[in-house]
């Protein structure tokens, strides 16, 4: 077990690692000069080159991204050419919002998928399966903005139950914290439910062709005691192996949602960002969210331990 | 004994059958067929896009704007005449017919949707059997994959086409880049399992040449599953060409694209929802065509991959 | 209840196919008894629907396999068509059955005494303390040692004897009357195949099972069958007594195979001892390292010190059982894996020939000595590339030296000949042919590159018996004819002894005897070699001799 734990950690580093190679190359690499955007249409050659040196644009690129690395570790992601604040600051005010949603979108997924996709395995070829497999395409296929203003439009516009946009902070009160998420939430865990149905079912479905539910059924035991003792247990390793995997489309999506919804939170900033050419806030977002999601895969894979006693022994 | 008694009477010499070929297989799946025939009409509808009732989509009027979707109106020419125009699905705040627009923003979808995955596929190809055939550039390639699925897709494609200002180009490289590692992940493990087979062990000792190797018996087999896989990057595609104009980081607004037209409509989507829906419906039906289609060939193509998730 | 009435009886049964297969039925009008105490052996080739009559009495047959008609009986009671509730009250009660890959049977994240106690909890209400006793008692009387430490284990951390011996177990718990086995042996070895047939005989023995076995293995059936049943393609076609049946078959069926089992006696072969040497290893080695970030990197040495010579004409074979390193040793020769130590020395035994020691040469000096050294491979399935034709693959291997496709094509027609399939196979396809002849034609692809030295990894494991014998002496005729040197790899003592001039036995790695075959088989030293021998199922039998 100490060798697999170890092996998975040491194999983080370098992930984390290239991924802020990444990131910084991927900014580096734009046409055009940061420092003149920012300097401005006016600005004289001097001007601009004092506004390069100050960004350290005019040293070689190795030794930007060790500075910049250098930063990074001691948790400075720099200043937003934009809101002249800290990005980190920025991250700070944004991050409420994003991770209400994304927590509440996750539990209401896993709670509702995991059991349905069983249930499909269950009953296979039955009417539940099919309908699990059509819905689980569509809900791939109907991009979330698209469904989020449907939504919009059949629950806040004609019926008047939800709020349109917007978001209230937990500190103002948990019940209108959750009314406003809802719909975002709803919205946002069609497709997390789809990829986690689909998976769960096809995780159950393997594991029931395995020998051991023969033997388990040979030995007499009723049909729920196979499914439960069994068969789940078996199958639960790429289940939450795609739970893991799934947050890269959660992330995507919330940059939507929030667009859509008017929710303040870091996918928004991205786009604003990204609007307004803002190279360390992009840098900062997206570094946080790569982190967090090799974070959150880290810890499924160390997971596994519970899970697999082939693992432990 | 001798020995032509043993195969009259052997059991195998009576359980031989054929299979159907595994393009009958496609041709007969229900998956196959709806997402085929849906992608064929709309391969048509791209195709026949000017002869369609459409007007020149960047064409508006000051006078037609914000029509119902039937509305009559009218419409300014390029040669500036101004012409009775229907408006089937409405007008945007410009003046500008919907229908035409989404007629049109169909070739976009689709060119974007198979380039993208033909460029996924082919540096995917490269890499994976890069990584599957040569044990020192596995280790820091795929590293460096790792990496780079671990930036989520959408994040990556739209600080490149941040960078790198929308075009159709930028557009396609900016959203097939994320999808590279997933193809080099599903090509190098075909490459190592392929490898394993008794049959490439017996190309070896028969003296077959590494390369031949890869030609003739390892590529011809990654197909079926490459085909796949490229349906749905290609599915993909364009749901993130979509989100991206949407989002207003994506084509440039002069070319009609469905996410260009919802952007546009979003402002008002209260009053004219008809911005929004029309383009969404179309969206939603091409992807959901592809991934149909995408499932059938899976199905029938490459039944392991359904387990490989 | 009449001790004497038969535990189970099988009544004219007949189990469909669902539409589209070879035939309509699994089985067909089958009908056969098991008596208590007695053991009765199903045996047949592959497809004879042996398997499938096993699951159908323990109602564990898909619903696209349907009884279509007969009874199924169980001490009197008609359980053909009986609800599942009440199959699963007689499951693990009255009739258990147990299986044949103990790897995948038993469910990983369950302790094996979990596994064991789910089956009293299921069906008694014995509380915790005796259930325990009990789990623990049966563990015991399956000769499992430490049942403290068994009980506390995980399936992975048994080997595959001791697994099947749980298999065992939960199956024997609750004593019921009825034990079905399928195919328990097959994936064993063959010494642990012989603790675990001593087993099931001494349990059946002291609790007065009825046993229905499963095989297809006729060692097995003559070792412990008292009847036997003889199923071909889901007819049952001979049903008697063991000696009845095996030494005085009826049908021709029967009596075909009785004639393709290999006897276990060797007789002592002409061979040349002039005959120039074609292989010479020589402290062969492999050794396979897994470096670990804790504890000191574990080394495997899967071949240690081996060594032998292969004479023009001769076969040698290598037996041993599976980690043994037999298969280890052919990927060496044939330069698939690379050897980690030792010489593999070619030929050098003609005036003006060298050897050339291939074991550790590089790729490019190699190529043209590849084609002295052929392999034939266990998995005929998998040996050829489904996408392409006979004759694409057949002419690989010369057309890769020079030779042009039209020649190599004439050769190719010459060796289908030989391997006694049509010339019309050239156009086919892989999946156009059934396993004995895919075989054939690697066989004859193998041959097209003219080699010295043909390896045969197994090459006969995978088939049924009838077309095993007739791939046996296709590897004579072909040996005889072209004055072939062979290495015969296999875990079947039975074949090794047709076969085989020379005998090879190895163990973990080792080289524990060797000799000409008839001595090695008929006085064997070693004493791994005696208890391999000994424990060959079978091995006194004559089949088809009265």
């Amino acid at each position: 077990m100490l060798n697999f734990l170890a092996r998975r950690l040491a194999s983080t580093l370098p992930v984390l690692l290239i991924v802020s190679l990444l990131v910084f190359l991927m900014l580096r690499l734009t046409p055009g000069d940061p420092a003149a955007v920012l300097a401005g249409d006016a600005a004289s050659t001097e001007q601009i080159a004092a506004i390069r040196a100050s960004l350290g644009l005019d040293r070689s690129i190795a030794e930007q991204y060790l500075i910049w690395a250098g930063h990074l570790l001691t948790g400075d992601l720099g200043q937003s050419y934009y809101y002249k604040t800290a990005v980190t600051t920025l991250i700070g005010q944004r991050l409420e919002p994003t991770l209400s949603l994304a927590l509440i979108t996750i539990t209401l997924a896993v709670l509702v998928a995991v059991p349905l996709g069983v249930l499909a395995a269950w009953r296979f070829g039955g009417w539940l399966d099919k309908a699990l497999m059509g819905f689980s395409v569509a809900g791939f296929s109907v991009p979330v903005f698209v469904l989020a203003y449907v939504l919009i439009w059949i629950v806040s516009l004609k019926l008047g139950w939800l709020p349109v946009q917007g978001y209230k902070r937990l500190a103002d009160g948990a019940g209108t914290w959750l009314y406003h998420l809802v719909l975002p939430a709803l919205t946002l865990s069609v497709i997390y439910i789809a990829l986690i149905a689909r998976v769960t079912r096809a995780s159950v479905l393997e594991t029931l062709g395995e020998d051991y539910i023969r033997t388990a059924r040979a030995k007499g035991l009723p049909e729920v005691k196979v499914l439960m003792r069994h068969a789940l247990a078996n199958a639960a390793v790429p289940i939450v192996t795609v739970i893991g995997i799934g947050i890269a489309l959660l992330i995507g999506g919330v940059v939507v949602t929030e667009s859509v919804y008017a929710i303040p939170g870091l996918g928004r900033l991205t786009v604003d960002a990204v609007l307004a050419r803002d190279f360390p806030t992009i840098q900062g977002v997206i570094l946080l969210f790569s982190f967090v999601y090799v974070l959150v895969n880290l810890l499924v894979d160390l997971s596994y331990v519970f899970f697999d006693p082939r693992i432990r022994y | 004994m001798p020995a032509t008694d043993f195969e009259k009477l052997s059991v195998e010499s009576a359980t031989v059958h054929e299979q159907p070929s595994a393009w009958a297989r496609v041709r007969r799946n229900g998956s196959v067929r709806i997402g085929g025939a849906v992608m064929a009409l709309l391969l048509l509808i791209a195709l026949l896009a000017p002869w369609m009732g459409t007007v020149d989509p960047s064409l508006f009027d000051a006078a037609s704007r914000d029509l119902l979707p039937g509305q009559r109106g009218e419409i300014t020419t390029l040669e500036g005449e101004t012409v009775p125009h229907r408006f089937l699905m409405g007008s945007d705040s410009f003046g500008r017919d919907i229908y035409s627009r989404v007629i049109y923003g169909t070739q976009v979808s689709l060119i974007v949707g198979v380039c993208t995955a033909l460029l996924s596929l082919a540096a995917g190809i490269v890499f994976g059997l890069g990584a599957g055939f040569f044990r020192r550039l596995d280790g820091p390639l795929m590293r460096v994959m790792d990496g780079l699925m671990a930036i989520p897709a959408i994040l990556i494609a739209i600080a490149l086409v941040a960078m790198w200002k929308g075009s159709l180009l930028t557009v396609v490289v900016a959203i097939a880049i994320p999808e590279i590692p997933r193809v080099t992940r599903l090509v190098r493990s075909l490459v190592l399992t392929i490898r394993e087979e008794p049959y490439v062990e017996a190309a070896v000792s028969l003296g077959t040449p590494t390369w031949k190797i890869m030609g003739r018996h390892i590529l011809p087999n990654t197909v079926a599953p490459l085909i796949v896989q490229g349906t749905f990057i290609c599915a993909s595609g364009i749901l993130t060409e979509a989100i991206l104009s949407f989002l207003g980081v994506g084509l440039p607004p002069d070319i009609p694209t469905w996410g260009n037209v919802m952007a546009e409509g979003r402002a008002q989507f209260n009053e004219y929802p008809h911005n929004i829906f029309f383009p969404g419906i179309f969206l939603a039906v091409t992807v959901l065509a592809v991934n149909i289609l995408g499932d059938g060939l899976r199905d029938t193509l490459d039944p392991k991959m359904a387990k490989r998730g | 209840m009449n001790n004497d009435a038969p535990i189970l009886q099988v009544e004219d049964l007949t189990i469909a196919l669902p539409s589209g297969g070879d035939r309509a039925t699994a089985v067909r009008n089958v009908s056969f008894r098991v008596g208590r105490g007695e053991i009765v052996c199903l045996v047949g080739e592959s497809g004879s629907g042996k398997s499938v009559i096993a699951q159908g009495v323990m109602g564990l047959l898909p619903k696209s396999l349907p009884v279509q008609s007969g009874r199924i009986l169980l001490q009197g009671e008609d359980i053909t068509h009986a609800p599942l509730s009440r199959l699963r009250e007689l499951r693990a009660t009255r009739m258990s059955m147990i299986f044949q890959e103990p790897m995948t049977a038993l469910n990983p994240v369950m302790t094996c005494g979990d596994q064991l106690d789910e089956v009293l909890r299921e069906h008694t209400r014995l509380s915790p303390a005796e259930r325990r006793a009990k789990v623990l008692a049966i563990v015991r009387e399956v000769l499992l040692p430490d049942p403290e430490r068994i009980v506390a284990s995980y399936p992975h951390q048994l080997s595959g004897g001791q697994r099947q011996r749980i298999m065992i177990a939960m199956a024997l718990v609750l004593d019921p009357v009825l034990l079905i086995a399928d195919e328990p042996t097959t994936a064993l070895d063959v010494t642990t195949q012989a603790q675990i047939l001593k087993l099931v005989l001494d349990l059946q023995h002291r609790h007065g099972t009825g046993v229905l076995f499963i095989t297809h293995d006729f060692g097995v059936v003559a070792e412990i069958a008292d009847r036997v049943a003889v199923l071909r393609l889901g007819d049952l076609v001979e049903l008697g007594p063991k000696d009845d049946v095996l030494r005085r078959p009826q049908h021709d069926y029967t009596r075909m195979l009785m004639a393709a089992v290999p006897t276990l006696r060797v007789v002592e072969r002409a061979s040349d001892p002039a005959a120039p040497v074609v292989l010479k290893v020589q402290g062969l080695q492999k050794v396979y390292a897994d470096k670990r970030w804790f504890g000191p990197a574990r080394e495997v040495h899967a071949a240690q010190d081996v060594g032998f010579e292969i004479r023009r004409g001769q076969t040698l074979g290598i037996v041993g059982e599976s980690g043994s390193g037999k298969s280890t040793v052919a990927r060496c020769i044939v330069r698939l894996i690379d050897p980690s130590g030792g010489s593999v020395l070619l030929g050098g035994d003609r005036p003006g020939e060298r050897a050339e020691d291939i074991a550790r040469m590089p790729a490019a000096r190699l190529r043209p000595l590849r084609r002295r050294v052929q392999i034939v491979f266990q998995d005929p399935y998998r040996s050829l590339n489904p996408r392409r034709n006979v004759a694409d693959a057949m002419v690989e291997g010369p057309m890769n030296y020079g030779l042009g496709r039209a020649e190599a094509l004439q050769r190719a027609r010459q060796l289908l000949a030989m391997v006694r399939l049509p010339e019309s196979a050239l156009e086919r396809f892989p999946h156009q042919f059934s396993g004995g002849q895919r075989q054939r034609i690697c066989i004859a692809r193998a041959l097209m590159m003219e080699p010295e030295l043909l390896v045969a990894d197994e090459a006969v494991s995978a088939l049924d018996v009838s077309v095993q014998a007739q791939v046996l002496d296709l590897f004579e005729e072909i040996r005889s004819r072209l004055n072939l040197a062979m290495l015969f790899i296999t875990h079947d003592l039975r074949v090794a002894s047709q076969v085989c001039d020379q005998l090879v036995v190895m163990s973990q790695g080792r080289v524990v005897e060797s000799g000409p075959a008839h001595r090695v088989f008929g006085a064997p030293q070693h004493e791994y070699t005696r208890a391999l021998f000994a424990a060959a199922p079978g091995k006194d039998f004559a089949f088809g001799v009265a």
